[in-house]
């Protein structure tokens, strides 16, 4: 029978499965951070140990500081860190800390150290796992009790979820995006168009993406309610992987290259839902409201709650409310305050290039704050001079971490003030109480800095060329 | 922890969609601890300049009726710790995210997917109502009408129960074992140790 990435990713990884249907999931890979620490407590009560240390890596991210790291002066934030290296070095779990030149965002770091693989198991305490399904690994967030669950036996319980493929036909224009691919989707099928299953991607536009742009898709396929978002491993997955710290070398990798090969979906394998969307017609995309759903081409407008559906109507004016936009509004009317440049979706050093293309040679009009993913990308992008672009630029260049996404080492966005994010939530409150984040890629926030408005990134890359 | 097959409280209604997790709670309280008890950082913005807040104006409510996809974003279980230490035992909303819903049900949280949950919050609107929930038929009594949601046998079993995950699991230790040492052979590079400490970017 023919069968799907999924079908072979869960089979290759089911120790076994319950009468109700629940899956016994073996973990390849088990990531913890900061926010491990409940799921470390409940172990501690039942006096258990670690199944599998060697399988488990530690990563300071969430709440690391992206400045002055030598004093951290908020003793919540300490505490935090200190039980993370208590935690992992109790259990003999090697730790990428807060001094590891190698630190960073756990969904850059894993990748970049060559610890995600195709082919793997993935499970990480942070709903944007779904970032390592890019590789072609079966990679899906859990929550704190689960964490405690993989700790404890290095497995997962799990339903399998249903398969869904988003085929993305075409070729994506000029400043377009596998942000753009995703915030287009969202926009389409809703913040729970792809609850219950798990999203893989194929077509020729994804086949042109590179990794960093299938990371940035995968990862934010939960925005669209998909636990895990997945691309079948090739040629560009492989030149990715080949050479990285963890990865298997000489004969080990010929092997495994010979087992990934075989994990793309066969082609008459079916889905329980299949998308279409034409590559061309994805527009540089914002977010106008305070879901990932409520998006628009930056050509577009501010939407008039009174002409959306049923109960979208109410959520967009409540929205509008809170963002203090007026439907109708150009979006390119929009004046913003700041940008942040960051996070776990697009802080890779294709994201940081991309974003330097424009600001190269500009000025910022409004502050700003680039947090490159890891501190490899950051030493990467410093030998390319792509720190001084920035800082030419006027926006403030620092460390590692998950910073202004989600605002939990102190990187916030005062109340009321509007920032132009390349994160992946535009929640009430994400990046700050009150603040107001408008989503986007990194050339997007890139000319959003340089006019102080959200603007088409097209038209400054056409003003260079 | 406890399982429970019926209860009775009061329902008030939280008439948003896409109530997701960082409004349950923002992340700036996540540093608690939980001994301490998530339940006052419960909605902490929303009801923040909101004298009619659903959860302030009906205290003791322990069922909270709800719009769309509640629970999206973060895996964060602290959510599910805020609604527990609040006193809240189930969530009734057409639809709910997966990695909240499983979580709340490894707290013995309720998430009871009601089609009509939207229709029935309108009709509560800032008032409460008694309901009564019985896990075994999978009803919601309120306002003297009876309605049947949604619940996976899965999470019946687990919230009658109380079951613990960890305890079920280790019952198959042997199997476990036996996975491990064949995925050890098949794939020998799920445990490779790096070869040298080289760093590289990209």
């Amino acid at each position: 029978m023919s069968r799907t990435l999924l079908d072979k990713l869960w089979d290759a990884h089911e120790v076994r499965r319950d009468p109700d249907g629940t899956s016994l999931l073996w973990v390849d890979r088990h990531l913890v951070h900061e926010g491990s620490h409940h799921a470390f407590a409940k172990l501690a009560e039942r006096g258990l140990d670690v199944a599998e240390p060697g399988l488990t890596f530690g990563v300071a991210d969430h709440y690391a500081p992206t400045r002055r790291r030598d004093r951290i002066e908020d003793p919540a934030i300490a505490k935090m860190l200190e039980r993370l290296e208590t935690n992992t070095s109790r259990h003999g779990i090697r730790l990428f800390g807060l001094n590891d030149p190698r630190q960073g965002i756990v969904h850059v770091l894993g990748p970049e150290q060559g610890l995600t693989l195709p082919g793997l198991s993935i499970n990480c305490g942070d709903s944007h796992t779904s970032t390592h399904g890019a590789f072609g690994a079966l990679a899906f967030g859990i929550g704190a009790t689960e964490v405690a669950h993989v700790l404890a036996t290095q497995t997962v319980r799990a339903q399998k979820p249903k398969s869904m493929r988003i085929l993305v036909k075409g070729a994506l224009g000029a400043g377009v995006s596998a942000k753009d691919i995703a915030l287009h989707w969202i926009a389409e099928l809703g913040t729970s168009g792809a609850t219950g299953h798990a999203v893989e991607y194929a077509g020729d536009a994804i086949e042109a993406l590179s990794m960093e742009g299938r990371m940035t898709l995968c990862n934010l396929s939960i925005e669209g309610g998909a636990r895990f978002g997945m691309v079948a491993p090739d040629d560009t997955t492989l030149a990715y992987v080949k050479g990285r710290p963890f990865a298997p070398k000489g004969a080990a990798w010929d092997r495994a290259v010979a087992a990934w090969r075989a994990l793309p979906s066969d082609p008459d394998a079916t889905f329980d839902k299949e998308v279409t969307i034409d590559a061309a017609r994805i527009a540089p995309t914002v977010t106008w409201g305070t879901t990932p759903e409520q998006a628009a081409p930056i050509t577009g407008t501010v939407p008039d709650p009174d002409a959306l559906p049923g109960g979208k109507a109410e959520a967009a004016r409540s929205a509008l409310d809170y963002m203090g936009l007026t439907a109708g509004q150009p979006l390119q009317d929009v004046a913003i305050d700041q940008v942040f440049l960051g996070s776990c979706t697009n802080a890779r050093i294709e994201d940081l290039r991309a974003a330097a293309t424009i600001l190269r040679g500009r000025r910022a009009r409004v502050p700003g704050v680039v947090s490159p993913g890891s501190m490899l990308v950051r030493a990467a992008a410093e030998a390319e001079g792509l720190d001084r672009v920035f800082t030419e630029a006027g926006l403030e260049w620092v460390g590692a971490g998950c910073s202004m996404c989600v605002g939990m080492n102190g990187d916030i966005v005062a109340p009321g003030k509007r920032c132009a994010s390349s994160t992946n939530r535009n929640f009430r409150g994400r990046q700050g109480k009150g603040a107001r984040t408008h989503l986007m890629s990194p050339v997007m926030v890139a000319a959003a800095a340089v006019t102080g408005r959200l603007t088409d990134a097209r038209e400054l890359m056409e003003a260079k060329a | 922890m406890a399982g429970w097959s019926v209860h009775e409280g009061r329902a008030v209604a939280l008439p948003r969609r896409d109530v997701d997790t960082d409004q349950i709670i923002p992340a700036r309280f996540m540093s608690a601890s939980r001994a301490d008890g998530y339940g006052q950082y419960l909605f902490a913005d929303l009801r923040e300049g909101d004298d009619g807040f659903p959860l302030d104006r009906h205290r003791g409510a322990s069922v909270l009726i709800a719009g769309a996809n509640f629970g999206c974003g973060s895996s964060r279980e602290a959510a599910v710790y805020a609604l527990v230490d609040a006193g809240i035992r189930a969530v009734i909303a057409p639809s709910f995210a997966d990695i909240f819903a499983g979580n709340a049900v490894n707290n013995g949280l309720l998430p009871a997917a009601l089609p009509d949950a939207e229709a029935l919050m309108d009709e509560l609107g800032a008032n409460a109502a008694e309901a009564r929930i019985d896990l075994e038929t999978a009803t919601l009594t309120i306002a003297g009408q009876s309605h049947e949601f949604r619940l996976p046998d899965v999470w019946r079993h687990k919230l009658t129960n109380g079951w613990d995950d960890i305890d079920l699991t280790r019952a198959h230790l042997d199997e476990i074992a036996a996975f491990r040492d064949a995925r050890h052979a098949n794939a020998p590079w799920v445990w490779a140790e790096q070869d040298d400490e080289q760093a590289t970017a990209g």
